[in-house]
């Protein structure tokens, strides 16, 4: 572990990674939980990833994963249950803070919208880019996730100083949230990493080998539909429209509408790519869309294949699949 | 034999079908997609390959974990939510609805779709979000606007319906309009995978071909909102 001589992703995550070894203690510690020993490794192994990740190797992370994946199957995770405050306490509370209490919460989006017009400031006015101790200002990954977590950290330190809970008062409150949450909090990356073992499996040539074999190739429409429902249907199985778009790309994308048919390869990607999104409203698959909202508005039909959040999505989904088959099919012949 | 690794995508989607733990399934179904990888494309089922074809699809399986690590970072928000929270932050959401005359559910989602695809556009997709808006700030409004036209409180299950929907909201508004920043990871991996078929592509003809996409979504999901405030608004009297 090198130390880092920027504000980058990488302190990012020595931060989240002490956060969850914070949670792995305070569950240790909590006799009222019955798994808390199960909670305490599963908070610990997710610190070590962060703290760790780049250390421990490919191996390494993959046994950590499946490790992960044992506890959540086989012994389960427990529901700690910090004290709070009651319902009744809440409403005499908020009334005392006031409209103060969206500010406080207002913080983190406008520290992450001022850090991220920094960046592109410099950009738009062609002056050089910030830097901090000769390095690129918030790294060079990810830079607005970086500025959100940069302004999760002043949120909270600014909270604190005026609410005046205790030192560990606000970590309690965070371990109360992420045991709600439970194993969740890992599916999304999780899911992205089965997506690149779909990839490497050759799950992608698979399935356009499946699609290419009867598409009736001079039928410009019909064409142009199975492009943008195939990616749909992709990002259903997979996920993720990212995904999805190289493998529909290079099996009809590329050859039929650009190459037979001479359509623009500009206009097909950018609305290609967006009629895989309506796969991702319709699918457990994205679960950091679909799932972990269900889990954190408390939806009792969370786990469903189609939980409420996605039922919702389903109508405007398809109709966006709609929508963008008909401008696919109306504009890329056209420039 | 190539599609032989598609048995993979019938694992998730069986243990998904039987409800067992997600995170088993999707690791399970990882370690045998990679298998099944391996034996379509010419492993033989002998020891000595298998367990060569095991420790590849780890390092595979791994490798992205470690790499996506940036998903999960959003929890670090917790604690924040968490003493806010503590402290009334969802009681004083519910009180400003109060406040505001005219408010209905649709009126708030169309509102926070609307600011959603705005920033969004902007390149600003971290600035809200499930974990640092919905459930702080849009839910608890949304209950509060259900509830205010209605003589008892709504039944569990419209409240969870209107959950449900402001979370689609946010989904909806941020899918269709990030694509309109240049500098988004979706433009650049377009940008990137273009190049690679040997099509060069601006990122701003990228940007500009997503507008059209993004009006329509606002114009469908809009009138999707303005009819579920209806059919609230149905439900009510229905009940009443």
């Amino acid at each position: 572990m090198s130390w880092p001589k920027t504000l980058d992703l990488h302190v990012a995550y020595y931060v989240c990674g002490a956060l969850f070894a914070l949670w792995a203690v305070l569950s240790v510690l909590d006799k009222d939980n019955r798994k808390r020993w199960s909670n305490g490794l599963f908070w610990a192994l997710v610190a070590v990833s962060f703290i760790a990740g780049d250390a421990i190797g490919d191996v390494g992370n993959g046994v950590l994963v499946i490790a992960l994946a044992l506890i959540a199957g086989f012994i389960g995770l427990g529901v700690g249950k910090p004290a709070t405050t009651t319902p009744q306490e809440r409403e005499v509370r908020s009334r005392k803070h006031g409209d103060w209490l969206f500010a406080a919460a207002l913080i983190v989006p406008a520290v992450t919208f001022v850090l991220s017009l920094s960046l592109m400031a410099p950009q738009l006015t062609h002056s050089p880019p910030l830097t901090l101790f000769g390095q690129p200002f918030l790294g060079k990954d990810l830079q607005t996730v970086v500025a959100l977590a940069i302004g999760i950290v002043i949120a909270l330190v600014i909270s604190m100083l005026w609410l005046r809970p205790g030192p560990v008062t606000p970590f309690q409150e965070g371990r109360r949230l992420v045991d709600s949450i439970g194993w969740a909090t890992i599916l999304p990356q999780a899911l992205a990493s089965l997506g690149a073992v779909f990839v490497a499996g050759g799950v992608g040539k698979a399935v356009s080998d499946l699609t290419s074999s009867w598409i009736p190739q001079d039928n410009a429409f019909a064409v142009v539909a199975i492009y943008t429902c195939g990616m749909a249907m992709f990002t259903i199985v997979m996920g993720n429209a990212f995904a999805a778009f190289p493998i529909m790309t290079a099996a009809i994308g590329m050859p039929l509408i650009v190459g037979r048919l001479h359509g623009d390869p500009v206009i097909m990607a950018a609305i290609g790519m967006l009629s895989g999104y309506s796969g991702t409203l319709m699918t457990p698959m994205a679960a950091n869309f679909n799932v972990v909202p269900a889990v954190l508005l408390n939806l009792p039909d969370k786990n469903a294949i189609l939980n409420g959040v996605i039922r919702a999505q389903i109508p405007t989904g398809a109709l966006m699949l709609v929508v963008n088959t008909a401008l696919l099919y109306l504009l890329v012949f056209r420039f | 034999m190539e599609y032989l690794v598609l048995l993979g995508i019938a694992l998730v989607v069986g243990g998904f079908l039987l409800r067992l733990n997600p995170l088993l399934v999707v690791v399970v179904g990882a370690l045998a997609t990679g298998l099944l990888g391996a034996i379509a494309q010419g492993a033989t089922l002998e020891p000595k390959a298998l367990g060569a074809a095991f420790i590849a699809t780890l390092k595979t399986l791994g490798k992205a974990y470690n790499t996506n690590r940036n998903i999960t970072l959003i929890w670090m928000i917790l604690p924040l939510i968490g003493l806010l929270e503590r402290e009334g932050l969802q009681e004083r959401a519910r009180n400003l609805i109060g406040r505001i005359g005219a408010a209905t559910v649709g009126g708030i989602l169309l509102a926070y779709f609307v600011v959603r695809q705005l920033t969004a556009a902007c390149g600003l997709t971290s600035m809200m979000g499930h974990a640092q808006t919905v459930r702080p700030l849009l839910a608890p409004m949304a209950e509060a606007a259900l509830d205010k036209e209605r003589a008892t409180p709504a039944p569990d299950k419209v409240r969870e319906r209107v959950r449900a929907w402001c979370a689609a909201a946010d989904n909806i508004a941020v899918f269709y309009s990030e694509d309109v920043f240049i500098a988004i990871g979706a433009v650049l991996l377009i940008v990137g995978t273009m190049k690679g078929f040997g099509v060069n592509v601006a990122p701003l003809s990228v940007s500009l071909w997503a507008i059209p996409t993004a009006l329509c979504a606002l114009v469908i999901h809009g009138a999707r909102l303005l009819m579920f405030d209806r059919s609230l608004r149905r439900e009510t009297e229905a009940g009443e």
